[in-house]
């Protein structure tokens, strides 16, 4: 009986979060925001050479070997420094292909394959938008598709929730609140399906359970500097820490934050253990984690004054981070209908 | 990351499991009323003596004199919960004053008390809060003058759980009015039977008096009562209000709560249709669902931390806060998803549990206060867990 983390896993924590604090400054992340292609491979050749599109791809594929556990804690690093990257689409990509095709996993992990993916059609359909698959073959539009924008594949789902891989075709990006990521409207025709998975639930789980640890990382980030801003910034003759207004604000981001990571650690130990629960577990984790990271995004904001609010402090990025995360692959309203359903206690 | 159990424990689990099983028929019922009914004595004798509880405390106190054991201890908490089968008695002189005594009592305090508090025949009150000495407990004001081999003690403590029924009291007092507050204060032991004490009951807004109000008037008791040393009981104090903390916030009870409230929701129908099918409530639950994940993984994540011996940090400092709160919404939602049944308490056809949402609606208001209120749990947050600078001092002390 031990719930923590192990020395491995401690030590991945401290090397992903290196590689950020070093090589992804808010400066950096800035480029990328305004379209910068040399900013964002930066990124990609560090997080290669790292090794971490292998990490829940097993060794005898090329990979690290470890479990979504690990991958959390990844991401988790990379929302904390608002890190864009492939990492979610190719952690559920590799995980969803582990057992249907070893020959396109072993790619993801010698970084020759990137996959995009556009789960939507399991949360929600919107404007007309949907896939079909007819003998073998995708048509349609897929909204919010997920780092698709320099992919080598696609993994989506289609209207009756089967996955599918398929080359990409034509898509159309979304502009959202957040510039440092890509979002994309699919547009498939005819394309052809070259591997089918019957139940797409539990790639659906890892995503989300994926986006928590981002929003998480974000979370934990934005307290970090409005802790540190409190303590450094002066009125009335004293810093603005002192204040309990203040304080209390900081404790209580840090007491809604705190709970939500051994939830998350929790979560994806479910599903490493492919445990009954898992799949409610990963849908409340997100649920419970974006109501937790908009509070801690706007308090943060609000704890660092007037400078949270403007572009040269960039608190915004985080800000906005979360607020994307929170609407992607279900609303934390749609998350909690589809854990009431997947434990039984309604029907579907 | 591991939460499978050893054979060991397994085994450990099993055998709880058999005895309690075995013996449920020993324990006390709730018509056993009174905190010394011979079955509810017998029954602690009974657990004792297969290390049910007590476990780690030395067999020469009356213990049943096992290693310390954080998972074993875990597991006896849930084999209980689960059975449904009566616990051990917890007052506050079991789970505070035991604790404290073993720490920094002399022999012959250890000697004379342990034993008959941990057997439920001494029963124990805790006078600590006073009316003007809440969150600031180190302001409290009841004297205690010495006068040969005695000290006189003159004041008023407040929040008094126990108070008619105590044998004995440990209580704060003010020794050294010249000192600084936290410099002042004797932790004392004394019998509340002594001349001068008077116990008045403190009806709350529950409507029952789970508290009591105490007062002394030229009370005389020996100096033999005091643990560790004058003037040094904020420290003694400090030993026992981390044992206090750890009682409030206990996840297995609120998960225990939660599914309560699912049953609730199921079984009850307003116009034929169940209260799990209205999803605004419904929703609600779920969110109260999420954070009971969180509490619940915090916990094992905090039990870990105990095991290995380290300091949990900011998981350890939530807990309290979060907690409490999270009981208080269970409840909460209970009431809501009864609509007007939920606002019935008292014996009546159409009441629901009892009138136990109400009630726990009540007087979990009053753990949320209690013990350190969220304000000052927030402070503790802020300034142990965050490394925040604490408020500034007066300059001028009243």
């Amino acid at each position: 009986m031990e719930f923590g983390l192990s020395e491995d896993q401690t030590l991945l924590q401290e090397t992903v979060r290196r590689f950020v604090a070093e090589q992804a400054p808010l400066d950096l992340i800035r480029k990328i925001a305004e379209g910068n292609a040399d900013a964002k491979q930066t990124i990609t050749t560090g997080m290669d050479e790292l090794g971490l599109n292998g990490v829940v791809i097993p060794e005898e594929l090329g990979g690290a070997g470890l479990g979504m556990l690990d991958a959390v804690l990844v991401q988790e690093c990379l929302g904390y420094g608002i890190v864009p990257s492939g990492f979610l689409a190719n952690v559920v990509a590799s995980s969803t292909l582990s057992r249907v095709d070893t020959g396109l996993v072993q790619d993801i992990a010698a970084g020759e394959a990137r996959f995009g993916i556009a789960l939507n059609d399991l949360v929600s359909r919107r404007d007309g938008a949907g896939l079909s698959a007819e003998s073998g073959e995708l048509s349609g539009t897929s909204m919010m598709a997920l780092s698709a924008e320099d992919a080598t594949h696609l993994l989506v789902c289609d209207g009756e929730g089967k996955l599918h891989v398929c080359a990409p075709q034509d898509h159309q990006i979304l502009l959202t609140i957040d510039r440092t990521r890509v979002f994309a409207e699919l547009k498939l025709s005819k394309a052809k399906s070259h591997v089918s998975v019957t139940d797409g639930k539990g790639a659906l789980a890892r995503a989300c359970l994926l986006l928590a640890a981002d929003s998480l990382g974000v979370s934990q980030a934005m307290l970090d500097k409005a802790v540190e801003y409190a303590k450094e910034r002066k009125q009335f003759g004293r810093v603005i820490g002192s204040f309990q207004a203040v304080k209390h604000l900081c404790a209580e981001m840090a007491a809604k934050i705190e709970p939500c990571r051994a939830f998350i650690w929790h979560a994806a130990h479910a599903l490493d253990m492919d445990e009954d629960e898992a799949s409610v577990m990963a849908f409340l984790a997100k649920a419970h984690m974006s109501d937790v990271a908009t509070f801690v995004a706007r308090t943060s904001t609000e704890v660092h004054g007037g400078m949270g609010f403007t572009d040269l402090v960039g608190l915004h990025y985080w800000f906005k981070r979360v607020g994307v995360n929170r609407q992607l692959l279900g609303s934390p309203a749609q998350l909690r209908q589809m854990a009431a359903v997947a434990q039984g206690l309604v029907a579907a | 990351m591991d939460l499978t159990l050893s054979p060991e424990y397994t085994a450990f689990r099993d055998h709880v499991a058999k005895l309690l099983e075995e013996n449920a028929h020993l324990a006390p019922g709730p018509e056993d009323k009174g905190l010394k009914h011979p079955k509810r004595l017998a029954w602690q004798k009974f657990l004792i003596g297969e290390g049910l509880t007590a476990r780690a405390i030395p067999t020469e106190y009356g213990g049943y004199g096992a290693e310390p054991d954080i998972l074993k201890s875990r597991i006896i908490a849930e084999e209980f919960a689960r059975s449904g089968v009566p616990r051990p008695l917890a007052g506050q002189g079991i789970s505070m004053l035991v604790p404290t005594l073993l720490e920094l009592g002399t022999p012959e305090q250890k000697e004379k008390y342990i034993r008959p508090t941990l057997y439920g025949e001494m029963i124990w009150c805790q006078g600590y809060s006073e009316p003007g000495a809440g969150s600031d407990l180190a302001s409290l004001q009841t004297k205690a003058v010495e006068d040969g081999d005695e000290y006189v003690i003159n004041g008023q403590k407040i929040w008094t759980s126990t108070a008619r029924q105590a044998d004995m009291i440990f209580c704060l007092v003010r020794t050294d009015p010249e000192a600084k507050k936290h410099h002042g204060i004797t932790y004392i032991l004394f019998p509340m039977n002594t001349p001068g004490i008077e116990v008045r009951p403190l009806v709350d807004m529950t409507g029952s008096a789970n508290f009591n109000e105490v007062f002394f008037t030229d009370v005389r008791v020996p100096k033999s009562g005091v643990v560790f040393e004058p003037n040094k009981g904020w420290q003694v104090a400090n030993a026992t209000l981390t044992h206090e903390r750890g009682m409030l916030g206990d996840p297995n009870a609120t998960k225990a709560r939660f599914v309560e409230l699912v049953e609730l929701m199921k079984r009850e129908t307003v116009n034929g249709e169940r209260l799990i099918d209205n999803p605004l409530l419904r929703d609600r639950l779920m969110a109260l669902q999420a954070e009971v994940y969180a509490m619940q993984a915090n916990g094992l994540r905090t039990m870990t931390s105990r095991l290995k011996k380290e300091s949990a940090g900011l998981a350890g400092l939530v807990v309290k806060l979060q907690g409490c709160e999270l009981n208080h919404q269970i409840a909460g939602l209970a009431i809501d998803a009864l609509g007007e049944l939920g606002v019935l308490y008292g014996d009546g056809e159409h009441l629901r549990s009892d009138g136990s949402w109400q009630w726990r609606y009540m007087y979990d208001l009053g753990l949320i206060i209690g013990g350190g209120t969220a304000q000052i749990q927030k402070n503790i947050i802020a300034e142990r867990g965050l490394d925040m600078p604490r408020e500034p001092k007066l300059a001028v002390r009243a």
